[in-house]
């Protein structure tokens, strides 16, 4: 860790800090890594799938992965590579906006159940056990059932099934922040509510977010490749990789491949944004560092 | 304990109560006259209408929901509307297989997870450790339904070991089995690892250590014992979202389980055996959360004595 130094030095950020903390993580720098280049790929998808991935070519279905398609073909004759590129754009938006999504509710409701306290937070954390006791998946399902499938409705119904953690959090956040000098400093200073909590109580809880966030992506992939298996997420002919592997289902017994190329990127996507949000909560805890 | 138990027990029957008001009006907002596609789509207007205040759907939501809520608490939870078969009898009957299936998984996820995440620990940051450690994040990270399928064609197709499908026989079991369990025996060992690391540095574990236990005494009777707080509320979360995550499981082996019913009754809008089925899996997940924090209350005595203010 850094050297001790003198108030008057320079001393380096909050964030400053964190990053050096995160980089001598190897583990969560390969992540970060495959994280940065799994964006790349939903970003270019056109550029670097090689063919279109709804072009179906009947008279090619279900090849083994050779040198024209080096995943191999689906029962349609799609190929499965170019597939998976653009099911990765599915996964990482279904991802990130439903947990933008969860975020801005979780911290919504976090920041008012610490801070006004009393009955606010009674009712608040009422709704959070509701919905914590609530089985995640069959929730969505319900949801889902309600709003019809689709992309759309898939980051709403699991934007709004992801918030509990993060109120959680930031409540006991905001618990500790208020009884600290400069908040009750403001408060007698005059300071408007939105405005404590948008400049002071935000900016203190923003390492919260990063990290709930992070370890709220993985869970949200894993639910879409859930919804889309059960047909009740991404619709055809959109290549998402939970449909991919509800069509292989048909044909394990020809083509074994079908199935397994799409779960390797589940798995290699999910586990990346795992590691990377372990290695943040490590990064960011000032409890961590000594 | 007793104003504890009391309190934790009218804060259960709030989130029934709560979830139920959700269910219904979710599940009453869907566009679509159920009543239509029942009757298909060459029934007359009329005998729609009159369907329709047979089963009082012409009445206003919010005496529908008392009205239901009413016959749901004397364990009257309606017809469903294709099977002609009371929604209870249904439910029952495919909760006795999900169950079957759900306690096996739990079990093993229990049993292998607790002892992967002792290995785990006691041989901190050897290559067993991270072996275990990597197979663990993998088991974390893996679609159930996906790791399903790959059971099936390993020891199904490939080495006929197993059925793929259906609940004929006690072998049927086993690839579902697996298959469920991964993730929370994943799940379990990283957080008993976790947990033992943490309490290892405590300084009553150095005692025992000194005052010459052996090693194995000194980390079930000492680490282990003092690190089952984590576990215990994690294997009680994990208890409630296993009867959901079979739903996928029961799909892939066709198992005739809670899950496949209410996919089944999902496609063709089934609403009675759907409101039915939430109900009674939500029902099932609170008493498990009742349970898991009474018994925490049991093994944590600060808990138990109060503290009830956080």
């Amino acid at each position: 860790m850094n050297k001790k130094k003198g108030i008057s030095e320079n001393t380096k950020g909050f964030y400053r800090i964190s990053w050096d903390i995160l980089r001598k993580n190897r583990l969560a720098m390969i992540c970060l890594f495959i994280v940065a280049a799994l964006i790349v790929i939903a970003l270019f998808a056109p550029l670097i799938a090689p063919r279109d991935p709804d072009l179906q070519i009947i008279k090619e279905k279900l090849q083994k992965p050779g040198p024209m398609h080096w995943l191999g073909t689906d029962e349609f004759g799609r190929d499965i590579l170019s597939r998976i590129i653009y099911g990765c754009r599915i996964s990482l938006s279904v991802g990130v906006i439903s947990q933008l999504i969860g975020t801005v509710i979780g911290f919504s409701m976090g920041v008012c159940a610490g801070y006004f306290g009393k009955k606010t937070d009674a009712v608040i954390s009422f709704i959070i056990q509701v919905f914590s006791s609530f089985p995640f998946l069959l929730f969505a399902i319900a949801i889902m059932f309600v709003l019809g499938p689709g992309l759309n409705n898939l980051y709403i119904a699991l934007g709004l099934l992801s918030w509990t953690p993060t109120a959680r959090l930031i409540r006991g956040d905001v618990l500790r922040l208020k009884n600290s000098e400069y908040i009750q400093a403001c408060i007698i200073g005059g300071g408007s509510n939105l405005r404590i909590i948008l400049t002071h109580l935000l900016p203190n809880c923003f390492y919260t977010l990063i990290v709930t966030s992070t370890l709220g992506i993985p869970g949200a992939i894993l639910s879409e490749a859930s919804m889309s298996f059960l047909g009740l997420g991404v619709q055809p002919p959109m290549a998402s990789w939970g449909s991919m592997i509800s069509n292989a289902q048909a044909y394990i017994r020809s083509s074994t491949y079908y199935s397994i190329a799409p779960g390797i990127a589940i798995i290699i996507t999910v586990m990346a944004f795992n590691l990377l949000g372990d290695g943040l909560r490590d990064a960011l805890d000032p409890k961590m560092r000594s | 304990m007793k104003k504890y138990l009391l309190s934790r027990i009218a804060q259960a029957i709030g989130v029934v109560f709560a979830i139920s008001l959700i269910t219904f009006f979710i599940l009453n907002i869907i566009p679509g006259n159920p009543v239509q596609l029942m009757l298909g789509e060459f029934a007359t207007q009329e005998t729609i209408d009159r369907v329709t205040h047979e089963m009082g759907l012409d009445k206003p939501v919010i005496l529908q929901y008392l009205n239901w809520l009413g016959n749901m608490l004397r364990g009257n939870f309606g017809t469903s509307y294709f099977q002609g078969r009371p929604v209870i009898e249904l439910l029952g009957q495919a909760f006795k297989v999900t169950a079957g299936l759900s306690l096996m998984s739990y079990a093993l996820a229990l049993l292998s997870g607790i002892v992967f995440g002792i290995i785990a620990a006691v041989y901190h940051n050897k290559f067993l450790d991270k072996l275990l450690m990597v197979l663990s994040i993998a088991g974390i990270s893996a679609p159930n339904f996906w790791i399903a399928i790959i059971l099936q064609i390993i020891f199904g197709l490939r080495l006929h070991w197993f059925p793929i499908s259906g609940v004929s026989s006690f072998a049927a079991y086993i690839l579902p089995t697996l298959a469920l369990g991964t993730r929370y025996a994943a799940s379990i060992s990283r957080i008993t690892r976790t947990s033992m690391l943490e309490v290892v540095k405590q300084d009553y574990v150095r005692t025992a250590q000194a005052k010459g236990l052996p090693s194995w005494k000194v980390t079930m009777g000492h680490t282990f014992r003092n690190a089952l707080l984590p576990i215990v509320t994690l294997a009680g979360s994990d208890l409630s979202t296993i009867f959901t995550g079979s739903m996928l499981i029961e799909s892939v082996f066709s198992i005739p389980g809670i899950g496949k019913l209410l996919l089944d009754c999902i496609g063709n809008r089934d609403l009675p055996v759907i409101e039915g089925g939430v109900m009674y899996i939500a029902v099932i997940c609170v008493l498990i959360y009742l349970l898991v924090d009474l018994l925490y209350a049991v093994i944590d005595p600060r808990i138990r004595l109060g503290g009830e203010n956080e």
